[in-house]
C-alpha cells in the first residue's frame, strides 16, 4: 500500500489483505537499516485475523521514497502523520530495536492515539559503537557484516530459519546493502546514538507495554532491555532463550504467540 | 574488529542445522515422510496461507532438504535456496518462476546439452524463445537483448569446451537492461566461485556433481541473491503484481529479498513437483561436509593432468584455464582465484575414431555421462551428451568431433596417467 506523508510516497505492507480503516490498526516499525520485510512472519497473521496492518518502510528505506529522517523524534512525528493519513483514531505500535525508540517517543507524545506498545530487542537508549558509525559513514560493507554477526543468536548463526531454506544472515545483509549505507544505515545509527530520552519517557507511560528480549542479544543487551521494562509501569516481559537481537525472525513463532496474546488482550479486534 | 560469523569450511559442516532442535542428533536426520501433523486447524490454515513458516508436504518442503537448502544458500551468500530433483529441474524451475509466454532469453550457445535442448525445443512450446550467443563474445549478449528479453543465462565455464564467460561484464549488460543474470555454477561449486560476488542474481547447481561428489544421488538447487530489484520495471508482473494463487499476494512486496525463492516454492514446487528425495538430500549433505578438501584435490589433480595431456604426443589440444594457451587466463584468475576446476577438454589425435577407441580402452577412468564424481570420468560429447545437436549446432557450441571430456577425480595421479598412457598406446596401435 502506498500513502503520501509529508509530500513523500510511503510504502507499507498490509500483510496481504486490503487496508480497512474500520479494523484496529497495528503498525510495525523496523530497526536501523532494515525494512518492512523483517515482519513477514508476524504481519500476515494479524492481517488475516481481524486487524489492519501497516508494516512501514521508514522514509528512504525499502520501497518508501524520500530522505531518511535524522532523529527519533522526527520519526515519531512521522508515524503519527502516517496514522492521521489512514483516518484511524487509534493504533497499536510494534517496534524492533530502533523501532522501539520510535514507539516509546510516539506513545509518549500521543497517548490518546497509541493504545498498546510492543518492544522487541529495545532499550531506553542505544549508544552505537563508534566503529560502526565510522564504517557506515564511509559506505564500508564491513559495518553490515559486523551488525549481522552481532544481530544474530544461535538460530541466526547456525541457520534453521522458520521459512525452510532461507538464510537469516544473508537476508539481513541483502536488505541493508540494498541502499547506500551512508544515506540510510548511517543516518539511522546516528539517530539511535543521539536519542537519550527513552528512559525518561518510559517512566511516564501508562499504556499496556510488552517487552520481548533475547538472552543472547549482543546488539541490545538483556540487561539494557530489562532496565527499560523495569522503568515502564506494569510492562509484560518475555525473555526468549538462545535468541539474539532478531527475535522476530530467529524465533518467529514464539514471538507471534507472545504478540498475539498481548495484542488480542489489550487491543482486541 | 572483524565479524565472527562462520567461515566457509564451518558452514559446510554446520549451516542450516542445530542438533538441539532435532533430538540431539549430531548427524542431520533423514525425515523420510511425505507430510507433517498440524497442531490444530488454525496452524494448518496459517501454514497454507504463508502466515508462518513450517512444513506441510514434502513436495514443497522437508526438514532434511531444508538443511541442505540453507547450507547451500549460506555457502553461496544467497538469501534462500530451493532444492530440486536434479540440476535440470532447478533450471526449469528458475525459468518458469520468472517467464511468461512471449518472453525471450539470451543464452550462451555453449550450454550443457540438456539445458540447450530445453531452450531450443521445450520452451518454444510455451512461447518462450532464446537467442544463443557465443560464450566469450560479451558484446553479442548486449546485441541479442530484445524488448521482451527477461534474463541472460550462462555457465561460467562452458560444458564441455571450458570457455570462460566474462561474468561481471555480462551481468552488467543484464542489469543495464533491467533483467537478471542467471548462472549455472555446477562446475565451480561455491568453493571455487561465488557468482553473486561477480554480479549474478540467481544461481543454479546440479548438486549431483561436485557438491555431492560421490555420484550416488541426484539433486539440483536454485539460489537467490536477494538483490535484484524486480520492481524497477514492468517486466516481471508475476513477481510484482497480486498473485491470485495466494489471495492476491505480491511476492516482492511481501518477501523482499526472498521473493523469488518464495514464488519458486509456492508456485513451481507446488505445481510442477520436481522434489528432491530426503535421502538424496542427506547423501548430498555428506558430500558437502568435505567440499573444500575434495575441491582442492580435484583442482590439483586436474592441473597435473593438464600438464600431462599438454605434453602427450597423442593429444592435439587441451582446454582448461590452467592450460598454457588458454585465452582468458587473467579473467580466470579474477573469477576463479581458488582453483580452476577439474574439467578438462582435450582433442585426441585421430579424430572421432580415435576418441571411441580411447574410451573403450581406459580402465580406471569411467566412461559415463556424469561429471564431478570422486572417480575420474570420461566421455565423448559429440556422440553422447551433445548428440542431439546437429553438426552446425555442434560447431556453434565449439564442440569438435575429436573432443574428449575429462572430469578428473581424486585417484593417485600416477595411476591416472598410467591408465591414459595405456589407452593412448592402444589407440595409436589400433589406428595404424
Amino acid at each position: 500500500m502506498k500513502l503520501t506523508v509529508n509530500n513523500e510516497e510511503v510504502f507499507a505492507s498490509t500483510g496481504g489483505r486490503p487496508f480497512d480503516k474500520k479494523k484496529p490498526l497495528i503498525i510495525f516499525l523496523h530497526g536501523s537499516g532494515f525494512d518492512h520485510t523483517v515482519w513477514m512472519l508476524q504481519t500476515r497473521y494479524f492481517a488475516f485475523h481481524g486487524y489492519s496492518v501497516l508494516a512501514l518502510d521508514l522514509p528512504g528505506h525499502g520501497l518508501s521514497k524520500g530522505k531518511c529522517l535524522t532523529s527519533i523524534e522526527d520519526m515519531a512525528e512521522w508515524v503519527k502523520n502516517v496514522i492521521d493519513k489512514t483516518d484511524c483514531k487509534e493504533a497499536s505500535l510494534v517496534g524492533h530495536s530502533q523501532g522501539c525508540l520510535i514507539g516509546l517517543e510516539c506513545a509518549s507524545r500521543y497517548p490518546r492515539t497509541i493504545k498498546t506498545l510492543s518492544l522487541m530487542g529495545g532499550s531506553g537508549s542505544m549508544p552505537v559503537n563508534p566503529i560502526l558509525l565510522d564504517l557506515a559513514a564511509n559506505d564500508n560493507r564491513k559495518v553490515v557484516d559486523l551488525m549481522m554477526d552481532w544481530c544474530h543468536g544461535p538460530s541466526g548463526q547456525f541457520g534453521t530459519h522458520s521459512i525452510p531454506g532461507m538464510s537469516h544472515i544473508n537476508i539481513g545483509s541483502a536488505i541493508m546493502t540494498s541502499k547506500p549505507l551512508k544515506e540510510i544505515l548511517c543516518v539511522d545509527l546516528h539517530a539511535c546514538n543521539n536519542y537519550t530520552n527513552g528512559f525518561e519517557v518510559a517512566k511516564n507511560l501508562t499504556l499496556p507495554v510488552l517487552t520481548i528480549l533475547g538472552d543472547k542479544d549482543r546488539m541490545c543487551s538483556l540487561n539494557a532491555g530489562k532496565k527499560l521494562s523495569t522503568a515502564i509501569k506494569g510492562s509484560d516481559v518475555y525473555v526468549i532463550k538462545n535468541c539474539g537481537h532478531m527475535m522476530h525472525l530467529e524465533e518467529a513463532d514464539k514471538v507471534l504467540v507472545i504478540l498475539k496474546k498481548f495484542i488480542i488482550a489489550n487491543f482486541p479486534s | 574488529m572483524d565479524p565472527k560469523t562462520f567461515k566457509f569450511n564451518t558452514k559446510t559442516l554446520h549451516s542450516g542445522y542445530q542438533p538441539e532442535k532435532n533430538a540431539g542428533s549430531r548427524a542431520v536426520p533423514i525425515y523420510q515422510t511425505t507430510s507433517y501433523m498440524f497442531e490444530d486447524t488454525d496452524t494448518a490454515a496459517a501454514l497454507y496461507n504463508l502466515e508462518k513458516g513450517g512444513h506441510v508436504y514434502t513436495r514443497l518442503t522437508n526438514p532434511t532438504i531444508a538443511v541442505l537448502e540453507e547450507r547451500v544458500a549460506a555457502l553461496e551468500g544467497g538469501t534462500g535456496a530451493v532444492a530440486t530433483a536434479s540440476g535440470m529441474s532447478a533450471i526449469f524451475l528458475t525459468l518458469m518462476t520468472m517467464l511468461e509466454t512471449g518472453d525471450h532469453i539470451v543464452a550462451s550457445s555453449s550450454l550443457y546439452g540438456g539445458t540447450s535442448n530445453l531452450l531450443r525445443f521445450t520452451l518454444p512450446k510455451f512461447g518462450i524463445n532464446t537467442t544463443f550467443v557465443k560464450q566469450r563474445d560479451t558484446e553479442e549478449y548486449k546485441k541479442a537483448i530484445q524488448k521482451n528479453t527477461k534474463c541472460i543465462l550462462g555457465e561460467i565455464l562452458s560444458n564441455p569446451i571450458n570457455e570462460l564467460m566474462n561474468l561481471p561484464a555480462v551481468a552488467k549488460i543484464a542489469h543495464d537492461a533491467g533483467i537478471p543474470m542467471i548462472v549455472d555454477s555446477t562446475y565451480q561449486t561455491p568453493y571455487l566461485c561465488r557468482p553473486f560476488d561477480h554480479g549474478a542474481d540467481l544461481v543454479v547447481h546440479s548438486l549431483t556433481k561436485w557438491m555431492g561428489g560421490h555420484g550416488t544421488s541426484m539433486g539440483g538447487v536454485l539460489i537467490e541473491g536477494g538483490k535484484f530489484n524486480w520492481q524497477q520495471n514492468d517486466k516481471f508482473p508475476s513477481m510484482t503484481k497480486p498473485y491470485e494463487g495466494y489471495h492476491g499476494l505480491s511476492f516482492t512486496e511481501e518477501f523482499g529479498p526472498i521473493a523469488f525463492s518464495m514464488k519458486a516454492r509456492a508456485e513451481g514446487m507446488h505445481n510442477f513437483g520436481p522434489t528432491m528425495s530426503p535421502t538424496n538430500a542427506f547423501n548430498i549433505l555428506q558430500g558437502i561436509e568435505t567440499l573444500s578438501l575434495r575441491m582442492d584435490k580435484h583442482c590439483l589433480n586436474a592441473d597435473l593432468m593438464v600438464e600431462f595431456l599438454s605434453a602427450h604426443e597423442s593429444v592435439s589440444w587441451v582446454s582448461h584455464p590452467n592450460a598454457s594457451d588458454y585465452p582468458d587466463k587473467e579473467l580466470a584468475n579474477k573469477i576463479l582465484p581458488g582453483g580452476k576446476g577439474s574439467m578438462i577438454a582435450f582433442g585426441i589425435k585421430g579424430g572421432k575414431q580415435a576418441g571411441e577407441i580411447f574410451l573403450n580402452n581406459v580402465q580406471l577412468a569411467s566412461h559415463l555421462a556424469n561429471v564431478g564424481d570422486a572417480k575420474t570420468l570420461v566421455i565423448h560429447p559429440a556422440s553422447t551428451t551433445h548428440s542431439q545437436m546437429d553438426e552446425r549446432t555442434l560447431e556453434l557450441a565449439g564442440i569438435p568431433q575429436d573432443l574428449v571430456r575429462l572430469s578428473v577425480g581424486l585417484e593417485d595421479i600416477e595411476d591416472l596417467k598410467n591408465d591414459f598412457n595405456n589407452a593412448f598406446r592402444i589407440t595409436k596401435k589400433t589406428l595404424k
